[in-house]
């Protein structure tokens, strides 16, 4: 017990635990297996440690909390519809098994770089089913939990609120879309607020109790770590601080910078660094580039909501937004939308085109989180497996389907660009 | 389309298996003074790149052939100098005479791995997989499974990619042999096989069945006509393709006695180590090698092997089918391992590749085989650290080999062609369901063999008997070797002589 609230505090190392008190328990039950393992393990000195019995510690772990992915991947294919094939590639539930427990970056992420997204994805996929099947609370308590694991999930918590507050609170069934205050029920809005803040009371309130909070949150939201990680994930501000490096490069060849600042935007650990030309980020402008971005596909849920599906479509776009526009943001966090959007490229053709360009681009974007020559061979044919067999499976499930859907698409556009003027 | 892409869906997996395996220890890592195979490739193309050709064989100042002398054949020696010659491009550590012996770094790790896959993209997998699309009966969906349980087979990979040997290249060569005698193209499938036997003498299990088959086929051209001909030239053919492996050996008769002399050690005795073969066994309950004089197990092996051989060929010699063929490649290879002499417990590999090729014919009891002839490696596999890849791809292995060619299913008495056999058992006795047995006594061996592979790894044995499980293991695996033997055989001889029986009975 002492062990799990001091663990906030610990300074010892660069590795320091940055993830919510959800995740600093499991780290504890772990901890309490491990001891059968190796013994030498969990001594707080012992930084970079590796015997084999704790790799192969490790390892397990992951592998056996990633049962609640298959799991939670079960229950989505029970959700979408079967159809007959005679080809292989072409059961539907069978190619989203394939599209969620291959995924590529899951398993890089996970089981060579090692962390533990598998069972958190679970927990978020088993969420998102919830709510396909109406079970909206059972939903909205997973989720709870889920952010209380890993804070990242944030991003799509925006989704989340919109969609529990228009379509779980608010009961109405016009079909236009449009609904009246009136419907609105108190009853399920205090019965899911309890819900939530009850979690969030149990994880969080030791800490308040014992006064710990501001470290916490600290550690949380490190502010101070900068805008991009060591290892730039691909969005806008990878962008940005290339189009600053190069400005400053010109401008010194032109003498209007009068030397060529020494910022090492690359240096392997956490660092905050300042641009040289254009202005420096705040987290107060990442913010708001993120809310901008994510914006239209709230109001859309909001305005036009489409059940779980909308909802689906909308956590997609939540997690791509935080994800271009976010402060400090992940190289990881792509795999958030690239996961739940799975489940819908396996429903229609023109979701299937999208997810296997945001896929496959997505993927490409984590090739260097593996960057020991051993690991080479493993990472291409792990990433050619996965593409081809993406490419080839959603080819094989839409092929008859070709023509009607491109009439869909054009339907569908009209209809969106009606709906806007 | 479809067919392409799971075609190259099954080659991605089979690679990413053996490269996964690849990242596991190779043989004696660490274990100076003498190191392992994986030293032994390495002090060739020392040897190879830094010597003139006609020292290879011999022992000299500079080539100490009690340190991993040169015993194999002349075109793995030519490999040696290729991949030795590369090796120096990148650092000449590598392959420094004298200074390099017991040379060990990660990089040079992964260029060893590396050639190996590379050989393996080159070789072994285009031979499996237009096997597969060429020979295999059946829908495409078929075709690709096969080709997935070959491609995945655990035994070569742990090999190849655990232990560290070469056995793809001549096992790949081999297929190509039998690929180009089932299409047809005899000459071209002798040129392979030719090649095959010049890279690993071991080949040899596989001559007698090449050799028959090639026989009956122009016998029954006639053999004073075309059958003739086409003999003459099968024979040109394989002698120029040897005269070329040779070529460098040819100009001193001495040159020539001393490479053979290496390359069937006479010496080395009856079996080393724990083989699953009937020496090996018998040895637990008669030491024969301290018995007998080597010339008398020599000869003893010799008669014994040409026995268990010989049905199997006259068979063959007088039905020269590809499925008959294919059989009496099992059949030969397989009493080869059990009977002959100074055999290795990779040696196994031989008879599996014939057997791989009956994956889709009979699934269940080849399955068996593939598996067991995994286990028998097991003490080997254990020495060297491969406990974990074993356990994987073996459970996987079994798991969805199982699954894809339904082997449980499709092995009723008619198509495990036990039909036969009961004829033989006289009317008055109940009539018994082979198949129904078959099933148990696999069941049963699996959970045996789990059993004894948790055992090896994770228990203790008794102080007075410190090679109990290493015996273990290859009794059994004997056991079953000798039983499928017994059972290929049978399937081979009772074959119908007017029915088609390769044509595959759906």
């Amino acid at each position: 017990m002492k062990f799990i609230f001091h663990i906030h505090f610990q300074e010892t190392s660069e590795w320091t635990l940055d993830y919510p008190p959800f995740f600093a328990w499991f780290e504890f039950c772990l901890s309490h297996l491990a001891k059968y393992f190796d013994k030498e393990m969990l001594v707080v000195q012992n930084l970079n440690y590796a015997s084999p019995a704790t790799i192969l510690f490790q390892r397990l772990s992951v592998i056996l909390t990633d049962l609640l992915l298959v799991y939670a991947v079960k229950e989505c294919c029970n959700i979408i519809g079967t159809c007959k094939s005679k080809e292989f590639l072409g059961i539907r539930p069978f190619v989203l098994a394939v599209l969620l427990l291959w995924n590529f970056g899951l398993l890089i992420t996970d089981h060579i770089h090692f962390q533990y997204n598998g069972f958190l994805f679970g927990i978020l996929l088993l969420s998102i089913v919830r709510h396909f099947q109406n079970r909206h609370l059972e939903g909205a308590l997973l989720f709870a939990v889920l952010l209380n694991l890993k804070h990242i999930y944030l991003y799509i918590a925006p989704a989340y609120g919109i969609f529990l507050l228009r379509s779980y609170c608010i009961i109405s069934n016009s079909s236009d879309g449009s609904f009246c205050w009136r419907s609105f029920s108190t009853v399920r809005f205090t019965l899911l607020g309890s819900l939530v803040l009850s979690v969030f009371a149990l994880s969080f309130g030791p800490f308040i109790a014992l006064g710990q909070m501001p470290q916490v949150l600290s550690r949380l939201f490190p502010f101070k770590r900068g805008l991009c990680h060591a290892y730039w994930a691909p969005n806008m501000w990878a962008l940005y601080n290339v189009v600053d490096k190069a400005l400053s490069v010109l401008g010194v060849k032109f003498q209007l910078l009068k030397t060529l600042p020494k910022a090492s935007m690359t240096g392997g650990l956490v660092q905050e660094f300042y641009h040289s030309v254009l202005p420096s980020v705040t987290p107060l402008a990442t913010l708001i580039c993120t809310l901008i971005s994510i914006l239209p596909s709230l109001w859309i849920l909001w305005w036009r909501p489409n059940g779980a599906q909308g909802f689906l479509r909308c956590i997609t776009i939540c997690a791509l937004g935080s994800f271009l526009f976010g402060w400090h943001v992940h190289e990881k966090a792509v795999l958030m939308s690239i996961l739940p959007f799975s489940l819908l490229a396996v429903k229609s053709r023109e979701d299937a085109g999208i997810f296997l360009m945001l896929s496959t681009s997505g993927h490409f974007s984590l090739l260097p989180l593996l960057f020991t020559a051993p690991e080479l061979p493993i990472k291409v044919l792990l990433m050619l497996l996965y593409t081809l067999s993406s490419f080839a499976a959603l080819k094989t499930l839409f092929r008859s389907a070709s023509i009607y859907s491109f009439f869909l698409l054009t339907a569908r556009w009209t209809e969106l660009s009606k709906s806007i003027i | 389309m479809e067919g392409w892409s799971l075609v190259s869906l099954c080659v991605l997996l089979g690679l990413t298996a053996r490269w996964a395996v690849s990242l596991n220890p190779y043989s004696g890592a660490g274990k100076a003074p003498l190191f392992g195979d994986y030293e032994a490739q390495r002090h060739w193309q020392e040897v190879t790149c830094n010597l003139p050709v006609h020292q290879w064989y011999f022992n000299t100042t500079d080539n100490d052939l009690d340190y991993w002398g040169l015993d194999y054949p002349p075109l793995t020696a030519y490999h040696s100098l290729l991949c030795g010659h590369v090796a120096k491009f990148i650092n000449p550590a590598w392959v420094e005479l004298y200074a390099s012996r017991g040379f060990e770094s990660t990089a040079h790790k992964l260029y060893m791995r590396a050639t190996v896959l590379i050989a393996d993209i080159f070789i072994y997998i285009p031979a499996v997989v237009s096997y597969c699309l060429y020979l295999v009966n059946g829908s495409v969906k078929k075709k690709v499974a096969t080709m997935l349980c070959i491609l995945l087979y655990p035994g070569l990979t742990l090999i190849d990619y655990g232990h560290f040997q070469y056995n793809g290249v001549s096992l790949g060569l081999t297929l190509l042999g039998v690929l180009g005698l089932g299409l047809g193209r005899d000459l071209l499938g002798s040129v392979a096989f030719t090649l095959a036997l010049n890279y690993k003498q071991m080949e040899l299990y596989h001559s007698l069945p090449f050799f028959c088959y090639l026989l009956g086929k122009c016998a029954k051209q006639g053999l004073t006509g075309r059958g003739l001909m086409q003999l003459l030239k099968i024979s040109v053919t394989v002698l120029v393709t040897f005269a070329l492996c040779w070529l460098p050996f040819l100009s001193d008769p001495g040159q020539l006695l001393q490479v053979v002399h290496r390359l069937f050690p006479v010496a080395r005795g009856l079996f080393e180590d724990k083989v699953a073969n009937a020496w090996c066994s018998l040895n637990v309950l008669i030491k024969i090698k301290t018995l007998l004089s080597t010339e008398t197990q020599l000869s003893l092996s010799l008669v014994l092997t040409l026995l268990a051989v010989l049905p199997s060929s006259i068979k063959l010699f007088t039905r020269p089918t590809l499925w008959q063929f294919k059989l009496a490649l099992v059949n030969s290879s397989l009493a080869f391992f059990l009977f002959s002499f100074q055999v290795h417990e990779k040696s196994i590999l031989l008879p599996a590749l014939p057997v791989c090729l009956l994956l889709n014919d009979l699934p269940l009891m080849a399955i068996w085989f593939l598996q067991a002839s995994t286990f028998s490696m097991l003490p080997l596999l254990l020495k060297d650290g491969l406990l974990l890849p074993y356990v994987v791809t073996s459970v996987a292995f079994v798991y969805y080999s199982v699954y894809l060619l339904s082997a449980l299913e499709r092995s009723t008495d008619e198509q495990l062609r036990l039909q036969p056999l009961h004829t033989l058992i006289p009317p008055c006795l109940p009539s018994l369901s082979f198949s129904c047995i078959l099933k148990w006594k696999f069941a049963f061996s699996l959970v045996a063999m789990g059993g004894l592979s948790f055992a090896s790894a994770v228990m203790e044995p008794p102080a007075r008997l410190p090679d109990l499980f290493p015996v273990l293991v290859s009794v059994f695996s004997f056991l079953q070797f000798l039983g499928l033997l017994l059972y290929f055989n049978l399937v081979q001889l009772t074959e119908a002589a007017g029915k088609k029986n390769n044509k595959k009975t759906k």
